[in-house]
């Protein structure tokens, strides 16, 4: 056997090691089951619903109707189903969520790789920085980036990013710190290898793990984040995501008409989301740290 | 106490916060300054304007000087209680948030105790017999609620409390027609109070539940609880005179961590309630968008987040006699 196949082999033993474990804990199990639905109705959308009634001009029912035979969550101020939106809602929220997240983890590990490895002047530097991004009110500094950069999705991609990768920082940095004192980093360091080739090829593999628990984690976050920025109006009006449905309702005044059914959809869907994206991610934490899973 | 001890612990943190502040003016300066481009162009949008008249704005707002004068006149504009005039109001920003300062300590006031009340107990309770059906049950709905995006659950209630039923009015803090008299008008100011301060109490709950839970999970654990057991106290007696008081002090820090998210409730629940409070100031000028407004909004909430933070810090230090370092 190879070098690469011994690799392969034991990864593949590591992820069915990991996957055995995660599938023992239920509350993780009912948040994969509720993702795994919310994203295939996302992405066969097209299939169960029709795009072009999405259109105002082309709204198929009256305004306000209540939940019925033909509009089964009722329609919305301008006659479009309720249920059609919150289907194509579903694709953006989802999108912005991931990508936000993906993006800020980036940041996050970076910064904390890069904290932990130079631990000295450089650490102490971009660690004060993201102590100030923990403190400061995280909405607020989004409200000011997204309204100088402008109303679009990407506005709101980057301004998710740049407010919520501290806390990834901060955890990247003490787990490289961990494990930079490991002997076989030493040795590393002892054959010649440079900071390069130390970060790519020995710390970031061992802290990956910890990574991925906390950007599971943090996709509950950017969703909820992404429908608080498209509720305030600052996201493409354009596109229909849960976020600016609701912000619909509330500017067409569905609340003195007492449409209920236009502002519970959406919502549901974002608590369950959120809610089974926060399940996953304990339930890889619970994996990635063994001291957490007696206390749940 | 350390090397230098009391004195120099509180100057550390003291200069600390001030180099916090410093950065959120320099960011501030960053964001609305360079970032947001030209602040002429953006006021002379709607109006049309010769170049002449620019010109004349550009240079009665100091539009000419370097970005580093800029800067230094911002600065101290701000220090002497400066910050700018109001687009929309045609007034200075710093007497507008003055104004609406009392409504929004007085919802956020009432939500905080609400919710660190209730959360604590409710908390408590759980993580001394987690497992229990009272532990799941209690960690549910918080996780549920710490799900729900506030705006979305204060429209939830306005449909259901305020439309639906008509059991509270549905915006602002005051109707037209109450009668004069302090009675009266406290009376229309609480019940205006109950939706926001309950939707707004709903979200930091949750967290207040799942942060002492977990600590409180932390200490049954601990043997002096043995020790305190082997005393013969009462169950009830090692949970209030040992265990609590020592799980208060880590979600205390943790409750002063999440004071940015006290401030996105505030923002989001006096949007969605029309509440008059600093929130609902932001949200108007982020309308707009009204830039010296929401600046002066964006200074104010981070400077009394990163305030409330160091005088936390210090205060558990005087709280807690194992922290010994800085």
């Amino acid at each position: 056997m190879t070098a690469t196949a011994i690799r392969w082999a034991h990864r593949r033993t590591r992820a069915a090691d990991a996957w055995r474990q995660y599938r023992a804990q239920r509350a993780g199990m009912a948040g994969l089951i509720v993702l795994a639905a919310v994203t295939i109705l996302a992405i066969a959308a097209p299939l169960v619903a029709d795009a072009d009634s999405l259109d105002p001009t082309q709204a198929p029912g009256h305004r306000f109707e209540p939940p019925g035979a033909r509009f089964w969550l009722g329609t919305d101020d301008v006659g479009r189903s309720v249920l059609t939106l919150t289907i194509y809602g579903a694709r953006m929220s989802l999108l912005v969520g991931v990508t936000a997240t993906v993006l800020s983890v980036l940041i996050g590990a970076v910064v904390g790789l890069v904290a932990g490895h130079f631990a000295r002047a450089t650490g102490w530097v971009l660690m004060r920085l993201t102590d100030w991004f923990l403190v400061l009110p995280q909405l607020v500094l989004a409200i000011a980036l997204a309204v100088m950069l402008g109303p679009s999705a990407a506005t709101i991609i980057i301004a998710i990013a740049l407010t919520s990768w501290a806390s990834t920082a901060r955890l990247v940095r003490s787990a490289t710190l961990a494990v930079e004192s490991r002997g076989y980093l030493e040795r590393a360091r002892a054959l010649g290898g440079g900071h390069w080739h130390l970060i790519t090829r020995h710390v970031t593999g061992a802290v990956a793990p910890l990574i991925f628990a906390s950007a599971t984690l943090q996709v509950a976050s950017a969703i909820l984040a992404e429908a608080t920025l498209s509720f305030l109006g600052l996201g493409d009006p354009a596109v229909v995501s849960w976020g600016t449905i609701l912000s619909h309702a509330n500017d067409s005044g569905a609340v003195s008409y007492g449409a209920w059914w236009y502002v519970i959809p959406p919502g549901v869907l974002i608590v369950a989301v959120v809610a089974a994206f926060t399940l996953c991610g304990r339930a890889v934490e619970a994996i990635v740290n063994p001291r957490l899973r007696e206390a749940r | 106490m350390g090397v230098g001890g009391w004195p120099r612990f509180v100057a550390v943190r003291l200069g600390g916060a001030a180099v916090s502040l410093g950065l959120v003016l320099i960011s501030a300066f960053f964001i609305f300054r360079v970032l947001g481009g030209d602040p002429v162009s953006a006021m002379t949008r709607d109006v049309p304007a010769t170049p002449e008249q620019k010109r004349q704005l550009r240079h009665q707002l100091g539009l000419d000087d370097s970005l580093a004068q800029q800067f230094a006149t911002y600065v101290k504009g701000v220090f002497s209680g400066q910050l700018g005039q109001s687009y929309q109001y045609r007034r200075p920003v710093a007497d507008l948030i003055v104004d609406r300062l009392g409504a929004t300590v007085l919802l956020t006031g009432t939500a905080l105790v609400l919710s660190a009340g209730l959360g604590l107990w409710i908390g408590t309770r759980a993580g001394w017999r987690s497992g229990s059906r009272f532990d799941k049950t209690h960690v549910g709905v918080s996780l549920a609620l710490w799900s729900a995006p506030t705006f979305w659950l204060g429209l939830i209630m306005l449909v259901v409390f305020g439309r639906l039923l008509g059991w509270f009015p549905i915006n602002g803090m005051r109707s037209p027609r109450t009668a004069d008299g302090w009675w009266p008008q406290t009376l229309d100011i609480a019940h205006h109070l109950v939706l926001p301060a309950v939707t707004m109490a709903a979200v930091i709950y949750a967290q207040y539940v799942l942060i002492m839970r977990a600590s409180i999970l932390e200490q049954r654990g601990e043997e002096y609880l043995v020790t305190a057991r082997a005393k013969g106290l009462t169950d009830a007696a090692v949970l209030r005179r040992h265990a609590v008081p020592n799980a208060l002090l880590p979600t205390v820090t943790l409750v002063f961590m999440q004071l940015g998210a006290v401030v996105s409730g505030a923002i989001l629940t006096e949007t969605v309630f029309s509440w008059p409070g600093l929130g609902q100031l932001a949200y108007e000028a982020l309308k707009v968008p009204d830039i010296p407004l929401l600046q002066g909004t964006f200074v104010f909430f981070s400077a009394a987040v990163i305030i409330a933070n160091t005088c936390a810090d210090i205060a558990y230090r005087i709280l807690d006699p194992r922290v010994r370092t800085s």
